[in-house]
């Protein structure tokens, strides 16, 4: 008998799992699933930024023919938000609308016409109220409050202090503070949102198809929502066209659909068009970051002080925990002795805000490079001595209780000094060609879900038949980062078989177990560590059968995949014959694993304590090379070279990918990307083509090192690789910028227009200097 | 609403439909023949997701009105793999990662099947021209780049 090679899956440059599906036009999204004969939905959305609701007249529209539902916020009275503590929005509005696009009503018809005709057909009787579309003006003295019970309409104020800031700033060589300017950003990912609403009206039954990233999440929101009993509800997340965030809350439309099919007492589909999908926002915030920082002689941070504005829309959302991540993350890069931080969650008449890739952390990483760029400049240290004065060593537990087990910061810089060829050609570079560089990092999964159960993280189960063939049954939403691909390697690494013997089902809650979503880049840690478990468990069955067939105990096994023989002799057994020796008894098999984080990486016991916590941090170093016109503004990438610890790279094509998708996504947010807002809150770039981020023409080569600082904590060592190295790319850009042009940016996007007017400003302080000076020299 | 019938080739299949005059070649192709492959991300004219090629041209199905297909030849995604085998340009977006969540990839894969109908050995910068209308979120397009080209280089 021929010996079987044990199959390697790990560390194998793996094409997705279901790409061929993608490529060939077979996969299917939401909006693909329609049956037919399904209704049309359609969602009434608020004209006004701010008003109480006198009256909705939804007669005329229940009355037309070929109109099946009509609801409103009666309908629904009870709110609900992805914190249990900060519940304060309801799928369709109740007393008050307090953004331009907020759902008020909604219906189902036969066709989209006549939906659209019975939305036409609601009246509407608003009575307007003071609208803010900034923070400044929402907390401003008098302000109306858009809830009654936030007074300032503050979210949340968050004041942490940690060390003795005073001595470190007296302590310090150098001291400097600058105030910062971010545009909010959207997600824009490629699938517009979508939801089929399946009601079982006889049985009394939902089964629900969305773009969620969260199934648990939104399973929870429906069961609230609707008053229905959690076993009543089917969830199925299809493929998804992406979601950077957008997609871990529960939506307003997910709900509404299922308040349509309900009333309807069938089948709704609601396809939202692109302009309602950026109305449905939870973006990064508009924010204002006011930063200071100390500096020893010789790089070394003394203390660090920051206050963080973000506006947050209209509704709570993740709002705490992306002003508790603006501060926490200030931390775990750098060695920080003392910091102090305020953060002001800001109520606005915008679109809610939320998570978005980088959560909470892009903007005040951008401050704080960028100001340690400049800062260096002034001390006369190169932009890589400065960081690596700072360098922490592993372990290490940060002055707020982050614990970071392995830091692979080190060998990212030594990378991109290198390939980006910076100590030849820094400073040496034409005018308007500059080098900028700068360092990121990144949770693997927050250490604390949102929802205290005491239930493991993640869990994962294993079915075996007879068909030799191993099904992974996972809640893990592959939303495109390729984590059904990651999580069946995991399992065929440890089984030591190939990968054509797995398949993966995930995502349809009467078949899979429950997963805490895709968020935090938790799923690739956690979900990765549960799979090596399931693995490991279904491996020591089929040990003990073939212990059992061969007559030796279990320690005597070598297990090599497709063949295991008793160890020191050629006494083997292929697979096929060891699982019909572990099916004997006790049929098809089921295997399951479960991991949680470990409670030292569970972070302090002070109020916020849990947001920023994580069992591995990922780190990156990024060096940009770009081209500025100083006749247009317009700022050019040329190049860029980055290089992210992911602890070990289980795929590492899906690696490359997460990285480059990421920096360009910071490429995006540094050079183009803003919401904005016009009179009466209009959004007025809800399309992609005021919206700008980058296309095929104007996008860089991307050039990646993966740097491998294993964790202890990881599976096989791994840490995340999709939102850390998205940070560093903005400070690098503004870096970049300033040696090109001798010109620091404090406000994104660099668009042409604001570096334009940049420029402009510079030459007018010049010359005002000029003729102040020859005054002077004439009044000599 | 005013309909007429629709005589046109899709996917080398002859078809005659009953469409409504308003009818965008993307909802035909969508709901009339289920053919989902092609997909709408956007509002009009802005994503290119819903690339197809009319008559070996590559054409926004959303800015297309089925009724001026009349007598043409449509091409979509669900037509590049052939006797169970994916084209060259599929196969270099599967195994290069060209495709990440996979709602731009057929239209990505539409419009670099145009480009290399017309040109098999284009460099960089025809393919950067060639795709400047379709918009990708996850990729950075690098990846999508290095696919095309590969896809070319094997199909030499």
């Amino acid at each position: 008998m021929k010996t079987a090679v044990p199959a390697k899956s790990v560390g194998v440059r793996q094409p997705l799992v279901d790409g061929v599906e993608k490529v060939t036009g077979a996969a299917r999204y939401t909006a693909d699933l329609a049956p037919r004969g399904a209704l049309f939905g359609a969602i009434l959305r608020s004209p006004l930024p701010h008003a109480r609701i006198r009256g909705i007249d939804v007669a005329r529209a229940r009355a037309m023919p070929g109109v099946r539902a009509v609801v409103t916020g009666e309908d629904c009275a009870l709110p609900y938000g992805v914190i249990p503590i900060a519940q304060n929005e309801f799928p369709l509005a109740r007393g008050k609308v307090r953004y331009r696009g907020e759902p008020v009503a909604a219906v189902a018809a036969d066709d989209a016409a006549t939906a659209q005709a019975a939305l036409d057909a609601i009246e509407l009787d608003l009575d307007p109220l003071p609208a803010y579309f900034d923070a400044a003006s929402a907390r401003a003295e008098g302000a109306t409050l858009l809830h009654d019970d936030k007074r300032g309409n503050l979210e949340r104020t968050v004041e942490q202090d940690f060390g003795d800031v005073d001595a470190g700033f007296a302590a310090a060589a150098l001291v400097r503070e600058r105030s910062f300017h971010y545009a909010e950003v959207h997600h824009a990912m490629m699938e517009p949102n979508a939801t089929l609403a399946q009601w079982d009206a006889e049985r009394g039954r939902l089964t629900l198809h969305s773009v969620t990233q969260v199934p648990y999440y939104l399973h929870l929101a429906l069961a609230r929502c609707l008053g229905l009993d959690a076993s009543a509800i089917r969830v199925i997340k299809p493929c998804v066209g992406g979601g950077f965030g957008h997609r871990t809350e529960t939506l307003n439309f997910e709900i509404v659909a299922a308040m349509l099919a309900r009333a309807a007492g069938g089948t709704v589909r609601l396809e939202l068009s692109r302009e309602e999908t950026f109305i449905t926002h939870r973006g990064r915030p508009e924010t204002d970051v006011r930063l200071k920082i100390g500096l020893a002689g010789n790089g070394e941070i003394t203390a660090v002080e920051a206050e963080v504005v973000q506006r947050g829309g209209a509704y709570a959302g993740y709002g705490l925990v992306t002003i508790l991540y603006a501060g926490a993350l200030i931390h775990a890069l750098y060695r920080v002795p003392a910091s102090r931080y305020r953060g002001f969650r800001v109520y606005a008449n915008t679109p809610p805000n939320g998570a978005m890739r980088g959560h909470g952390t892009v903007d005040v990483r951008h401050a704080f490079e960028a100001l340690l760029d400049e800062m260096a400049v002034e001390l006369g240290l190169d932009p890589f001595a400065v960081r690596r004065a700072n360098l922490l060593t592993a372990p290490h537990r940060t002055i707020n209780d982050l614990q970071v087990n392995s830091y692979g910061l080190a060998a990212c810089l030594d990378a991109v000094e290198e390939r980006s060829g910076w100590k030849t050609r820094k400073g040496r570079l034409a005018r308007g060609r500059g080098l900028g560089m700068a360092c990121s990092h990144y949770v693997s999964g927050s250490a604390k879900p949102v929802y205290w159960t005491g239930e493991p993280h993640a869990v994962i189960h294993l079915k075996l038949d007879f068909d030799c063939g191993v099904t992974v049954l996972t809640g893990a939403s592959d939303i495109g980062q390729g984590s059904t691909t990651l999580i069946q390697q995991a399992v065929a690494e440890v089984l030591k078989l190939p990968m054509s013997r797995f398949s993966v089902v995930a995502n349809d809650s009467t078949v899979t177990p429950k997963d805490n979503g895709s968020y935090s880049s938790r799923v690739s840690f956690m979900v990765g560590n549960a799979a090596i478990r399931a693995a490991e468990d279904l491996k020591r069955m089929l040990v003990a059968a073939a212990a059992r067939r061969l007559e030796v105990t279990p320690d005597d096994i070598e297990w090599e995949g497709e063949t295991c023989r008793v160890a020191g002799t050629d006494r083997e057994l292929a697979y096929p014959e060891v699982v019909a020796e572990a099916l004997k008894d006790a049929g098809t098999l089921n295997a399951r694993g479960a991991w949680s984080t470990p409670p030292e990486t569970q972070g302090g016991s002070f109020r916020g304590a849990a947001v920023g916590t994580s069992a591995g941090f990922s780190y990156a170093a990024l060096v940009v090379e770009v081209e500025v016109d100083e006749d247009t503004g317009e700022v050019r990438v040329i190049d860029v070279w980055v290089a992210h610890d992911c602890g070990r790279a289980i795929n590492p094509l899906s690696v490359e990918g997460q990285v480059q998708g990421s920096v360009w996504m910071g490429m995006g947010q540094a050079l183009g990307e803003e919401t904005e807002y016009g009179g009466g809150g209009l959004p007025l770039r809800a399309n992609f083509l005021d919206y700008r981020f980058p296309t095929i023409a104007e996008s860089p080569p991307i050039d990646v090192t993966i740097v491998e600082a294993p964790d202890p904590n990881g599976p096989f060592g791994a840490k995340e690789a999709g939102e850390g190295s998205l940070s560093a790319f903005l400070p690098a850009l503004t870096s970049a910028i300033a040696d090109a042009i001798g010109l620091r940016l404090f406000e994104l996007p660099a668009t042409p227009d604001r570096v334009y007017d940049a420029i402009v400003a510079r030459r007018r302080a010049e010359r005002v200097r000029r003729a102040v000076k020859a005054a002077s020299q004439e009044a000599d | 609403m005013n309909k007429r019938l629709l005589s046109l080739t899709v996917n080398g299949r002859r078809r005659e439909e009953a469409v409504a005059d308003a009818t965008l070649l993307l909802d035909f192709l969508r709901e009339t023949l289920g053919l989902t492959g092609t997909k709408r991300g956007c509002d009009g004219g802005e994503c290119g997701a819903c690339t197809v090629l009319v008559d070996g041209a590559p054409r926004l199905s959303c800015l297309t009105l089925a009724a001026r297909c009349e007598g043409t030849k449509v091409e979509t995604i669900e037509s590049l793999a052939e006797g169970g085998r994916m084209s060259a340009l599929q196969a270099a977006f599967h195994e290069k990662l060209g495709a990440q969540c996979g709602f731009c990839t057929p239209g990505m894969v539409m419009a670099a099947e145009a480009l290399l109908r017309t040109d098999p050995s284009p460099g960089e910068d025809a393919i950067r021209a060639a795709l400047a209308g379709n918009l990708c979120r996850c990729t950075g397009y690098v990846k999508i780049i290095e696919a095309v080209d590969s896809a070319a280089r094997g199909a030499r």
